[in-house]
Parts: C-alpha cells; sequence; structure tokens
C-alpha cells in the first residue's frame, strides 16, 4: 500500500520555510492531490490538511501498492527535478549493511534463545529494520534514541556494537548494561541510547524530557551549539495511552525538539489496532495537538528516510515536534514466546512479499548503485560480525556475585553529599562517627 | 512584651480560620528554653536552643484550659519566681535565634540551590505563576523565569517522565506533587524510570531528580488526599526517601537531596508547613545540607525509644506552646512527668534507614514505640521493628509497639479523622504498655 504521501512527491523540493505548529491548514509536506488509496478508501489528502472527517473503511484490505509499483510509478513522473535516485552508493551500502545487521542479529537471537542461551522476554524485529535504519541512520551520535521492549535494532542502528548487544542478551558482564538490564533495558550513555522501557508509552515522557533538556541546554545554559534531537520509537497499541497524549501535549507547546515514530505494525500481541482503536489513523492525532502528523510506509527504507529528513530537520531547527506513523509489519510473533496464532496468514504473506531488504535490494540493482557481489559481500560480513557476536558472549564471564548490589545508587553508600560537593562517605570522619553533622 | 500580643494576634486569626480545637493540635512551636543557664544573663547559644530539654512553664499542666487572660496573668505573676530575667527575656528570643517556618526553610533553600546551579530547575502544578500550591514556590518565577520554574499542564506521569528524561541528560530536575497522592498517577516513573535506571544501565545513567509535595494527612481532606506513600517509596531499591520535620531538616534535607546525584522523595508535610522552628546560624548558611541517612536524636532519654518522621516527631517530643497556652501535644513531656525518660529519634532519612542509631539507642533503653501516620501494614514500624529483632533481640524488655494510622482509608468527619490519626495519648498509652505501665487499651473519641 503506497501512502498517499508517496515517493512521487518526496523528491521535490520541499518547502524550507515551514509553519509553525499551530496552523494545521499548511501542510508539512506538500498538498497531495494523489490518486493512491489509502485504508482502502478513495483518494484522499493525507497530509496534515483538516480535512472531511474521515468515514474511512477500517479494513485494510485493498490496493496495497508494492514497493515496486511505486518505483514505476516514480520513473513515470520523472518530469519532477532533478535526480531520480534517493540516495547515493555510500549511503545505500550504509543503509543496506545497517538493515541486513537488524535482521540477522534477529534471526540468531531467535536461533539462541531456542538453544536455551537467551532466556525471557525477546521480542524481535523482523520486518521493521525500514522504519529503524530510515530514522536512527540519520541522527548524529549526540542524538538519543528511546525505544520500547523492542529495542536491539535500535540499539545497533545507533551504534551500539553487536558483541555489547549480544553479551547484554545473554547476561554476561560484557554486554552494554553489564547484564543488569536484558533484552528490554539497552541503555548505552556513549551513544546516547536512552532505553529500553518494559512498559508501553514508558519511554515517550523520557524522550520528552531528554528532548527538554537539550532546549534547556540552549536557552538556558547558552550552548548555543545544542541542537541534539531526540527520537521517541513506540507501538501503535501506545497510541491508546494517556502517557502518549499527555507527551503530544507537552512537546507542542514547548516546541521541544523530538520526533515521536509511530511503528504500527497493526498488532499489540493479539490485539488488533483495528479492534482496539476507535480512530485507527494515528498520524492525525499530531495535528489535534498542534504538530504535523504524517502517514509513510514503513516497508520502503526510503520513504522513512525521506520523511525523517524532514521531521529531524524540523526539530533541529528548532519549529517542534512532529509525529510520524509508518505503517509496517513484524514478521516474528510479539515476542519469542508468542505462538502468533490470531494473525491471518494470507496477511503475513503479503507483507513478507513486500520485505524492506528485498525491496532496497531491488531498488539500488535497478539503478545500478550497486550490484549483486557487493551486497552478497556485505550480507556475508554481516553473517560474520553477528557469529563474531555469539562467540564474543559465549566466551564471556557471567557478572559476579558482588554486582548483585552495585549500581543502585550513584552515591556510593547513599549518605548524599555533604556541603564541600563531595560526597558524605568519603570524609573518614563522617564514618567513624566523629564528624559534626 | 510585644511579642506576647503578636502571638495573640497569630491565634485570634488561626481560630478564624481553623476553628480552635485544631489550631490547639496543629501549634508546634518550638522555643527553646534551656533547663540551665550557664550564667545568669547569658544569651542561650544556638545549639541549646535547638537542643533538646525540658520545659519549666509553670502553666503546662494536664488540663486543658483554654486560653484566656487569667492564665496569662498567672504566669506573669509566677514569672518572677520560676523564671529568670534572661531566661525570660530569651523566651522572646527572635533577637537570638531565628525563627523559621518550614514554608520558608524550603522557599530558601530551593533559592539557594537553584541560584547555585543552573541546572536546577523546579516543575509541578502552579509552581510558577500562582506561587506554588502551597506557597512553598515564592517568589521563584520573578527570580528565575519561566524557563526555570516550569508550570505544567495536569499531567503527572507526563512531566514527571519529562523530568527524568531530563535528569538523564544531567539536568537536576525537581518536580513538585501538588501532594504525593498525585504522585500515584506517576508512580511507573519515578520507580521504573528513576529508580531503576542506575541499575538497570550499570551506572551509566544516573538520574538526579527531586520528587516533593506535602505527603501524609491534612485537616479534613478526606480519604484520597490524606495517604502516607513513606512505605511505598521507601520498600524500592533506588530511591532515597527523605522526610524532614523541622524547618532546619527541611533546609538541610532539601538541599541534600537536590545535590544528590540520585532520584530522592522528599515527604513534606502541609501542615508543617506553618510552623515555626528555631534555626542556628549554621543552618541558614548557603552550602548547609545535612547528611542523608542519618537519624537525628531529638531528645535524650533512658527509659524508651520513640521513633518518629515528619509530624509525629512533634507529637512525640516537647512541644513548646505559646506560653498563655496549655501544652496541646507533648509525649515525652507528659511521660517525663510520670517519671517515665523517653528518648526521641527523628528518622529524617526513611531510605535508608539509619538502622545503627536506632538499634543504639534501643539497646541503651531496650524499649522501642514507633510512631507514624500511614497505614499499619508494611509500613516503616514494621520495618524498624523487624530491623530491632534482627539485630538487637536480646536488648529488648518488652515487644516493640507500633502506633501507626488507623487501617481505614481516611475518614472526613472531625472526630474520626483524629481516631484514625495517631494522637499524643495513643503515644503516651503505648509508652507506658511498653514501660509495664500500661492502662488499659480503650479507643477514646
Amino acid at each position: 500500500m503506497s501512502s498517499a504521501f508517496s515517493a512521487i512527491r518526496i523528491i521535490q523540493p520541499l518547502p524550507l520555510n515551514t509553519t509553525t505548529t499551530r496552523s494545521p491548514e499548511k501542510p508539512l509536506f506538500d498538498p497531495l492531490k494523489t490518486t493512491s488509496s489509502f485504508l482502502g478508501s478513495t483518494a484522499r489528502f493525507c497530509s496534515t490538511s483538516l480535512n472531511k472527517p474521515s468515514s474511512a473503511s477500517h479494513l485494510r484490505r485493498s490496493a496495497v501498492v508494492a514497493v515496486s509499483d511505486v518505483v514505476k510509478d516514480k520513473k513515470l513522473n520523472s518530469n519532477s527535478s532533478l535526480s531520480n535516485l534517493l540516495l547515493t552508493k555510500e549511503e545505500g551500502l550504509e543503509v543496506y549493511q545497517d538493515m541486513i545487521l537488524g535482521r540477522a542479529f534477529e534471526d540468531m537471537c531467535a536461533q539462541m534463545y531456542y538453544r536455551g542461551k537467551m532466556f525471557g522476554f525477546v521480542h524481535l524485529y523482523n520486518g521493521q529494520e525500514a522504519v529503524s535504519t530510515g530514522f536512527i541512520n540519520l541522527l548524529k551520535k549526540e542524538d538519543s534514541v528511546v525505544s520500547t521492549y523492542r529495542d536491539h535494532v535500535h540499539a545497533l542502528s545507533k551504534g551500539v556494537p553487536a558483541r555489547a548487544v549480544m553479551s547484554e542478551l545473554f547476561g554476561k558482564v560484557t554486554g552494554c548494561c553489564r547484564g543488569q538490564g536484558g533484552s528490554m533495558h539497552m541503555f548505552s550513555k556513549e551513544h546516547n541510547v536512552l532505553g529500553g522501557f518494559a512498559f508501553i508509552g514508558e519511554g515517550i515522557p523520557v524522550a520528552t524530557g531528554a528532548a527538554f533538556s537539550s532546549k534547556y541546554r540552549r536557552e538556558v545554559l547558552k550552548q548555543a551549539d545544542c541542537d541534539h534531537v531526540t527520537v521517541a520509537f513506540f507501538g501503535d497499541g501506545t497510541c491508546n495511552n494517556g502517557q502518549f497524549f499527555e507527551c503530544l501535549n507537552m512537546a507542542a507547546l514547548w516546541k521541544l525538539p523530538i520526533v515521536f515514530v509511530v511503528e504500527n505494525n497493526l498488532w499489540a500481541i493479539g490485539m488488533s489496532h483495528l479492534r482496539a482503536t476507535s480512530d485507527p489513523e494515528i498520524w492525525k492525532k499530531g495535528p489535534a495537538f498542534g504538530m504535523p502528523g504524517v502517514h509513510v510506509d514503513g516497508m520502503d527504507v526510503l520513504k522513512v528516510r525521506e520523511v525523517a529528513k524532514e521531521a529531524i530537520g524540523r526539530a533541529r531547527r528548532g519549529e517542534g515536534p512532529s509525529l510520524v506513523e509508518c505503517e509496517t509489519y513484524r514478521f516474528r510473533g510479539h515476542s519469542l514466546a508468542d505462538p502468533d496464532e490470531l494473525r491471518d496468514p494470507a496477511e503475513k504473506a503479503h507483507y513478507a512479499a513486500r520485505d524492506p531488504i528485498t525491496a532496497l535490494k531491488k531498488y539500488m540493482i535497478e539503478n545500478k548503485l550497486a550490484n549483486e557481489a557487493e551486497l552478497k559481500a556485505i550480507e556475508k560480513k554481516i553473517d560474520e560480525v553477528v557469529e563474531d557476536a555469539v562467540e564474543f558472549a559465549d566466551a564471556s564471564p557471567h557478572p559476579g556475585r558482588t554486582q548483585l548490589l552495585e549500581n543502585v545508587f550513584a552515591d556510593p553508600k547513599g549518605f548524599g553529599i555533604g556541603p564541600d560537593g563531595k560526597y558524605r562517605c568519603e570524609d573518614p570522619k563522617f564514618t567513624e562517627g566523629t564528624a559534626q553533622v | 512584651m510585644n511579642l506576647a500580643w503578636t502571638h495573640r494576634r497569630q491565634w485570634r486569626k488561626a481560630v478564624q480560620i481553623r476553628g480552635r480545637r485544631q489550631w490547639y493540635q496543629q501549634w508546634e512551636v518550638r522555643k527553646g528554653v534551656p533547663r540551665q543557664m550557664e550564667e545568669p544573663g547569658q544569651v542561650p547559644t544556638a545549639e541549646k536552643l535547638s537542643g533538646t530539654f525540658d520545659c519549666h512553664f509553670p502553666f503546662a499542666s494536664e488540663s486543658q484550659s483554654t486560653s484566656s487572660v487569667f492564665e496569662l496573668t498567672k504566669i506573669l505573676g509566677q514569672s518572677s519566681r520560676s523564671l529568670r530575667p534572661s531566661v525570660c527575656a530569651s523566651r522572646f528570643y527572635s533577637s537570638i535565634a531565628k525563627e523559621m517556618t518550614v514554608r520558608d526553610a524550603l522557599n530558601s533553600a530551593l533559592d539557594e540551590e537553584m541560584s547555585a546551579d543552573p541546572k536546577v530547575f523546579l516543575m509541578g502544578e502552579e509552581v510558577g505563576e500562582y506561587q506554588g500550591a502551597y506557597k512553598i514556590s515564592k517568589g521563584l518565577l520573578e527570580k528565575y523565569g519561566p524557563e526555570r520554574v516550569v508550570d505544567t499542564p495536569i499531567t503527572e506521569a507526563g512531566f514527571t517522565g519529562i523530568g527524568v528524561g531530563a535528569a538523564y541528560y544531567g539536568l537536576r530536575p525537581v518536580v513538585e506533587f501538588m501532594t504525593f497522592n498525585f504522585s500515584m498517577q506517576a508512580i511507573d516513573h519515578i520507580i521504573n524510570s528513576a529508580a531503576k535506571s542506575n541499575y538497570m544501565s550499570a551506572g551509566q545513567i544516573s538520574v538526579p531528580i527531586v520528587f516533593r509535595g506535602p505527603n501524609g494527612a491534612a485537616a479534613g481532606v478526606g480519604a484520597q488526599h490524606s495517604q502516607c506513600y513513606a512505605a511505598w517509596y521507601a520498600s524500592c531499591p533506588g530511591l532515597k526517601v527523605l522526610a524532614p520535620y523541622s524547618s532546619e531538616d527541611a533546609r538541610g534535607l532539601l538541599k541534600a537531596a537536590i545535590r544528590d546525584p540520585d532520584p530522592v522523595v522528599f515527604l513534606e508535610n502541609e501542615l508543617l508547613y506553618g510552623e515555626s522552628f528555631p534555626v542556628s546560624a549554621e543552618a541558614l548558611d548557603s552550602s548547609f545540607c545535612l547528611p542523608i541517612g542519618k537519624a537525628k536524636i531529638e531528645r535524650q532519654g533512658k527509659d524508651l525509644t520513640i521513633t518518629a518522621f515528619s509530624k509525629m516527631v512533634g507529637y512525640a517530643l516537647k512541644v513548646r506552646p505559646p506560653f498563655f497556652l496549655k501544652a496541646v501535644s507533648d509525649a515525652a513531656e507528659i511521660l517525663a512527668k510520670e517519671g517515665i525518660s523517653a528518648e526521641v529519634i527523628n528518622l529524617r532519612s526513611i531510605r535508608p534507614l539509619d538502622r545503627p542509631t536506632i538499634n543504639a539507642s534501643v539497646r541503651k533503653t531496650n524499649r522501642l514505640v514507633t510512631v507514624e501516620e500511614g497505614f499499619p501494614q508494611h509500613g516503616i514500624g514494621a520495618e524498624i521493628c523487624t530491623s530491632v529483632i534482627e539485630e538487637s533481640f536480646g536488648y529488648l524488655d518488652a515487644p516493640v509497639e507500633r502506633i501507626a494510622g488507623a487501617d481505614v482509608p481516611m475518614p472526613y468527619a472531625a472526630n474520626l479523622e483524629r481516631m484514625a490519626v495517631p494522637q499524643v495519648e495513643d503515644i503516651v498509652r503505648a509508652a507506658k504498655r511498653v514501660c509495664y505501665k500500661s492502662v488499659p487499651m480503650a479507643a477514646t473519641a
């Protein structure tokens, strides 16, 4: 299914003087008079413009335009501008490698889980790689990413080494959180991955706070170059949660540099999005709070990338938040313990045919960005990386027993900070009990 | 004597506001008068004033008589006999040591910390233009601007999470809850994002955030506004939980909390906000802060130990009434009259709990009464009792008595509310039971 916001329009130069968030009449992107369909209804604008309220058919059965069709469309409409290509060869290879890493890593996770090396809750990201790569590939190292329990690939895309992530999943001391976080709590201060939250919707306020700190640094602490952007990833089920709306409100109110990315994979464990939501079009919730809401095909990394460029650029310029709904699909169940019986096999097959990796491969080969051999080399390299990660994790030691009680507080003994600014427990008189307090 | 009339004016105003009986119960003023002066005419120093002592006001008696001019003349008549002139002057000692309400103490602590560190900012409902729901943040908006004193919409979960996210990046938010009852809407972030993050990230990400607000019962606010959350938060590793009593506690602990690199839950008490306490010059210094995890022995004793925190410390302690009023709540004093010398410990820090101090005290006195305002099951008293049993069982001469609020949601009717919250009589009775000088256990209306 192509979004009404289709690739056709992406390559037109986007208006740089975008409006403030307060006037949803002027859309973030060009108003669309496309004939593509959305949710099976007749052609409609799918931008921020406040259209006639949708009496959308809630059935996603109709014409789903595969990526290749869109690519064909693009070629047909090559009247519009400059270059047809959305990325250069280097970028393309980088994006491809990132997605292959995500896929191979998750497949290996499944294998390891069934062999008993990994335990607990493991939620795999197969099929959604386009969203992660599309956004995170465009971020700087200082920008932060906040995710949910389905966070392995977000951490990998942001730059956390595969070895560290795999060790963390195995619960070894060499993991990115020394085995104390686990699958659902990937934190990395160096790469600004702020987790990893088990409760849905929990990461959204934290991401909003990280964006708040970026704005605070710029305006109050006067660090003028601090334009860090935060990207918050969450799912369709989260969009019915109160915290989501609270943060949309505050982010738009204070114009925080954040991008809210909805990975709408239509299913929250076994609850279909259409059964759980009164209005399943999540992008529409953005304009209700005064920020642009965009719907994009999340199985096509190029489209996601274009939308991401605009949204991240908007945030970086200080124009405020955006809500991006990426329509995507997870090929596996909710977690490795989920038998995944409720989903229609036809639906699964349908989306499997739109695998983002195969789509990108096809695009690159057809546009002569790369040839088979190069892509195969990348795949081979990634396989080696993942295997090396597994070996490394296997060989790493378990955490020592003393690690159980460590890191509860940053303060070593919990007595707080003294008037001189140092920890009280460092004052020998305090620990002996002779200090005057 | 003009201060006497100040007190009377204040009393009259308070009576208009709240009704006389409640005002009696809530008026807790510690005006220091040391039992003995070193030399006549010596100005009592701050330590002596803020230390623990016994009262020798001639009017301190059991009768619950109300104020009257008669009492006034009686006291004045007696003053020449029992009170030396210097002591008399020191009773109205505002020239000697400063008195500060808890509200001003918190305000000054926030002010000083915000001016010392630009990363500190205050966030909450009505903290800015309304000057604070309880006027704790009065004047801060004008001084620091709306970026540092942030009025939020009514979204506890949202803005608490925003505070945590900001703290991830090294800012030092002070998140104010209008009461801690509302923190239940944000408890996911207090516990899951703030308390656990340092552990889950293996020390990479610390959360230097302070959650503060009034906790526990106020006067007549009903069940949903009266719960004490000390036990809830104190059971969670990764949080520090502080409960100040006096102005000095409030100042020192809030400053320590704001400077602390870990999440701190700072439980104030609405009824204490208006109370004045003497503060020493040291406490007024801007670098003053108290250690976390250390209790204070408010009053030395040898017969039993009473542990309390927040408002209950006043109930357990010597409470100094205005000179023309009868002593209202005064457990230690009442016990002292009966020959029972109680050691009162002001816990100050619920997590980490100062187990060494409590145990040392129990080993000295061999009897323990724990006092708290919250629900009894799984409360602070339960934890202290277990800690003492684990470490000092052989020293106990009597079972530990636990005084807590009634095991019901807080009722609204004033007499029921009085029964649902511990009163001085309950503490006194428990102390007597523990000393085996018991009276039959009977509820009083």
